[in-house]
Parts: C-alpha cells; structure tokens; sequence
C-alpha cells in the first residue's frame, strides 16, 4: 500500500487549487470574449478569434515558453509592469494559475459561445424593445441563458487545467511544495527509480478526481435538462 | 399618433426605400412576405438603423442621421410583439410581465400588473413557469408583457400568423382591448385581410420595399377583390343568439340572420363570403337559403373582372361580388330595391 508523502498531498492539493483559480479568473474574461465573437461586429474579429484558438493547437511547451519570455524578468509585462509593481510570478503557484488559465482557455470560449449561439435573437431584441439597455440585456438575458455553456466551459476547463503540464513546468517549475502538481509529481517518479508505484498511485488520484469531474458534468447536464 | 419615415435601408439584395407619414391610433403595415415590413419596424423600433433618413414620431425624431440623432431601442419606449411570444424562460410569467415595467419610468407608469391581468385574464398564469403555458397563454403573457412597459406605441410583427384559427381569434379580442383600454397606439403589421380590417383603421400597403398606398383597412380589402384568390369576406359581428330549429338566430339589419354551426356564444364574429350572396331582381317564391333579405343597392364598384354591390339592409350592410353578365341581367342599379339571399350554412365562425 503507498503511502503518500506530506508534498504529495500537497501536490494534490495544488492542482485543485490551480485548476480552481485558473478557471475561475478565466470566467469572467471567457463570458467577455464569447459575447464579442458572437454579438459583435468588429474589424480584426478573425485576429481575435485566431489568438484565443492559440493554444489548442500550440505545444503547450511553446505557451510556457512565451509566457515566460512575456512576464519574465525581461519581459514586456515582466519588466514595465510586474516589476514596478513588485510582483513576482515565474516560479510560483501563480505562474502555474496563469498557464493553465492560457492553456484552457479557448476550451472555456468556445463553450460559452455554443451556449450563446442557441440564444434566439429575438428575446435580445424583446429585452432592448422593453427598455434594456446593452449591459442590462447581457446581465438580465443573455448571461442566465449562456449558463448551460458557462457551467460546461468550467468543467471542461478545470479538467483540462489538473492535466497541464507542459507551460507549467517551464514557467512555474517542478518545485515539491510550491509549484508541483499531479502531472509534475508523477513525471519525477517516473524519472526516478522505483518510483512506479508512487507514480501510478499519483494516476489513481488523477483518474478519481477527473471520474468524479465527468460524473459532477453529466449529472449537471441532466439535472438542467430535466429542469426543462 | 403621427408617424414620419423616409428612409432608406440596404439590407443584402433588398433595399427599402419609404417616404410616408401616417396618423392614427390604429394603423395598419400590410404587404406581401418580403416586402419589407418587418425591416421597416425593425427601423422604427430601433433595432436596426437606416443608411440615411429620419424616422418621427409625433414630431420627435427617433432617428435623423442629418442630425446624427440615432435614440436607442431601450429609450424609444417602442415595445414589439412578435410573431411567436419569446418569452424569457429562465424567468416566471410574472418576471416577463415586469421585465419591461421594472425599467419604465415611474412618471410613465400608467398601467399596473392588477389591471393588465384583469384585462387580459391571465391572473391565473401568475405563478406558473412560462414553459408549463399553451401556445395562446404565451402569447397573453408575450402581450401583457410589451403593454405593461407602458409604450408610447406597440409594435406588433405579424403576432397572430404563427396560431391556428380557433386560437387568432380567441386572441384578437384581448389584443384589441389591452390596446383600447390603456389607449396605446399601435403599429399592427400582417399579410391577412381580415386581421387587418379587425385591427386598424388606416393601413400602408407595401411591396417590394416601397410605399404602394394608404387607404382604410376597409378601402385595403375592397381594392385586393379583384386579384385575391380569396375575394372579399364580410366580416359580421353577431350578439344575442336564439336558437331555432339547430341553427342560430341573430338580430342583424331590419330582421334576423340564421346561421346554421357555431358555438351560440353571446358575441361571435363571423366570415360571409361575397361571392356567397345570391341576388335576385324579385322576391323568389320558394328558396332552401336560409336567409333573404330585403336591400338596397348602396354602390356599385370594380373588383377586377367583377362588380362589387354594396347592400344597405336596414342599418346593416353587405358587400356582394357578381360577374359583369348578372350585372347586365338583373340591370341593377344604385338605389334599387334587391333581394339577397344567403345560405345559413354559407358564414364561418371567427371567434
């Protein structure tokens, strides 16, 4: 029977929260990108939407590696805003946050845009017609009926972030206790001798966790539809 | 009400180019699909914005692009109802009523919850979810819903063309008296004939993006006579029926209308055909109609190929379409005296 050592746990622990923040911070700002690729008419829309697909289709190495040229010490954000600032993120659990939030992000957007694609434009148009402002529609229409997507986009983002690896490890590095996560641990057991064990102890926890996710989504999924 | 467009609108292929001003506190927006109708309300609900152009209403321009005054659909205090009820369903029937009263003014709130669901009935409806509602419920509460955010004008898009015709005409009647009874001016736009002359007074015809008239709903009907495959329907609404061996009798003009069918109901609005008037020179003998009666001939008018009679029955009045032969045999003139008869099972029920 394996027993799991005190920066295991915390490793455990770490990618929950990772994955936790990640998603949550990328919420408000996914709501924000979905509603202007699906409302809004915009030179450089196209610009926009190839950016945020980004990451899909980019190693996630490369990610960690542009970011961390991006927020580094010499980076653009690193050195005219992070350091006045006194901020210091690569090689802390913040980095790890903002590489996953990268990472997932367009998992989130798309989502979200499928919800607000469903949205019939005419109760868009019922609430403007009956007083409501742009803001007040989004707040009072479109957003209540983009929950579906929103709720999707979360799991679907919270699932992909417990799995990050590649940017994580380049901007917040493999450091038990601070910066390691399930995926980092597993892999420096994998790369030490006799650490098979620990690692496919570590790819139960892993499988537990993304079950549950997927049980969590689908009982959510019925739950909604039944809710109709 | 008084209301300017002269507009202009490129929309794809389609270009709509109105100059109109029309007045009244029931008017009517008729023309074929694809005619431009729903564009043109979209502009003045402020859903859509013309190329150039100005839209006025009372004298106080919504949209003047000389001016660069564009006022946006929530300040318009234009509200829609449209073909199908789009109610909000992540809310209750009574958070759609009070979506639009919650962002009324309060120095424009002149019609109250209470008195919108007496008026339309559907106090009932309250506490329920709008997806637990009938197809007729919904468009109740998609009606109160545009009335209780107290508009200065209704803009009702073809809201009828998506029911059956049992439920168009059990909804006709509080369509017509929310807007009588909070006195809302109202912009009712459709395809059919018969909602027109039930709904308004005055109707802008259109087609293919232009203005083609204005005339009474009345006038509306009579010029479609001659190239309508469906001619020219009276429209009779009946009060305080008798029942006579299984049909229905009406006090109408100087005697009574029988009418065989129908649900004897204290008010029903019923069709009568035009061309389901037969006329005679002299009173028959013995005929199977139900109904003969005695007329006047008030007017005689073009309806295409065909000639339409006004008949003055008493205080009543009829509109019978003949062909041109039946004119020259009978030789009637205006002003005679002319019999008309009508099968009892010759009307249809409305509502």
């Amino acid at each position: 029977m394996p027993v799991f050592s005190h920066s295991d746990y915390l490793a455990i622990l770490l990618s929950l929260r990772i994955a936790v923040v990640a998603t949550i911070l990328s919420l408000p700002f996914g709501f924000a990108v979905a509603y202007l690729m699906t409302y809004k008419k915009f030179r450089g829309k196209v610009a926009l939407d190839v950016i945020v697909n980004l990451p899909l289709t980019l190693p996630p190495v490369v990610i960690g590696y542009l970011l961390l040229l991006l927020l580094g010490q010499n980076g653009y954000i690193g050195k005219w805003v992070l350091q006045p600032l006194g901020v210091k993120l690569i090689f802390t659990w913040k980095a790890a946050v903002i590489a996953t939030a990268v990472v997932g992000f367009p998992l989130m957007v798309r989502s979200i845009r499928t919800g607000m694609e469903t949205i019939d434009e005419r109760l868009i148009q019922a609430s403007r017609t009956l007083g409501a402002g742009w803001f007040d529609t989004v707040i009072t229409v479109i957003l209540p009926l983009s929950i579906r997507g929103l709720l999707a986009g979360s799991i679907l983002m919270f699932a992909r972030g417990l799995g990050e690896f590649g940017a994580t490890i380049i901007v917040a590095g493999n450091i038990p206790g601070v910066t390691q996560t399930i995926p980092l641990a597993i892999y420096e057991y994998v790369s030490s001798p006799k650490g098979d064990v620990m690692a496919m102890a570590l790819c139960l926890v892993s499988i537990t966790i993304s079950v549950a996710v997927l049980i969590f989504h689908e009982w959510l999924g019925r739950r909604m539809v039944r809710a109709d | 009400m008084e209301l300017r467009v002269a507009a202009q609108k490129q929309f794809g292929t389609f270009f709509l180019d109105m100059d109109f001003t029309i007045e009244g506190r029931r008017i009517g927006l008729f023309g074929p699909s694809g005619s431009g109708k729903s564009t043109l309300v979209s502009l003045v609900a402020g859903l859509h914005h013309p190329d150039r152009g100005l839209i006025l209403i009372d004298g106080e321009p919504i949209f003047d692009s000389g001016q660069a005054v564009n006022v946006p659909p929530e300040h318009r205090r234009i509200s829609m109802v449209f073909q199908r009820p789009h109610l909000f369903p992540h809310l209750s029937v009574k958070g759609n009523l009070l979506y639009g009263y919650k962002r009324c003014a309060p120095k424009d709130r002149k019609i109250t919850l209470d008195s919108l669901l007496e008026v339309l009935q559907i106090g009932h409806l309250l506490g329920r979810g709008v997806k637990n509602l009938s197809g007729g419920e919904k468009q109740r509460i998609a009606i109160g819903r545009a009335v209780l955010s107290n508009p200065r004008m209704l803009v009702m898009d073809e809201p009828l063309s998506a029911l059956d015709d049992n439920l168009k005409f059990q909804i006709i009647p509080f369509l017509k008296s929310a807007c009588e009874a909070f006195a809302i001016p109202y912009l009712f736009i459709s395809h059919s004939l018969t909602e027109m002359r039930i709904m308004t007074d005055r109707v802008l015809s259109v087609a293919a993006g232009r203005v083609v008239g204005q005339m009474t709903a009345e006038q509306l009907a009579r010029n479609s006579m001659g190239d309508s495959s469906v001619g020219y329907k009276n429209l009779l609404r009946l009060m305080a029926p008798r029942r006579i061996d299984g049909m229905y009798a009406y006090r109408w003009g100087d005697g009574e209308l029988l009418i065989s069918g129908g649900a004897g109901l204290q008010e029903t609005l019923y069709e009568l055909s035009a061309t389901d008037i037969i006329l005679f020179k002299r009173h028959p003998e013995a005929i199977s109609a139900r109904n003969l009666l005695k007329c006047r001939v008030g007017e005689m008018f073009e309806a295409g190929d065909r000639i339409g009679i006004g008949l003055e029955c008493g205080s009543d009045k009829l509109v019978a379409v003949v062909v041109r032969e039946a004119v020259r045999d009978l030789e009637i003139k205006k002003g005679m005296e002319i019999y008309a008869a009508v099968k009892a099972t010759a009307f249809r029920q409305l509502g």
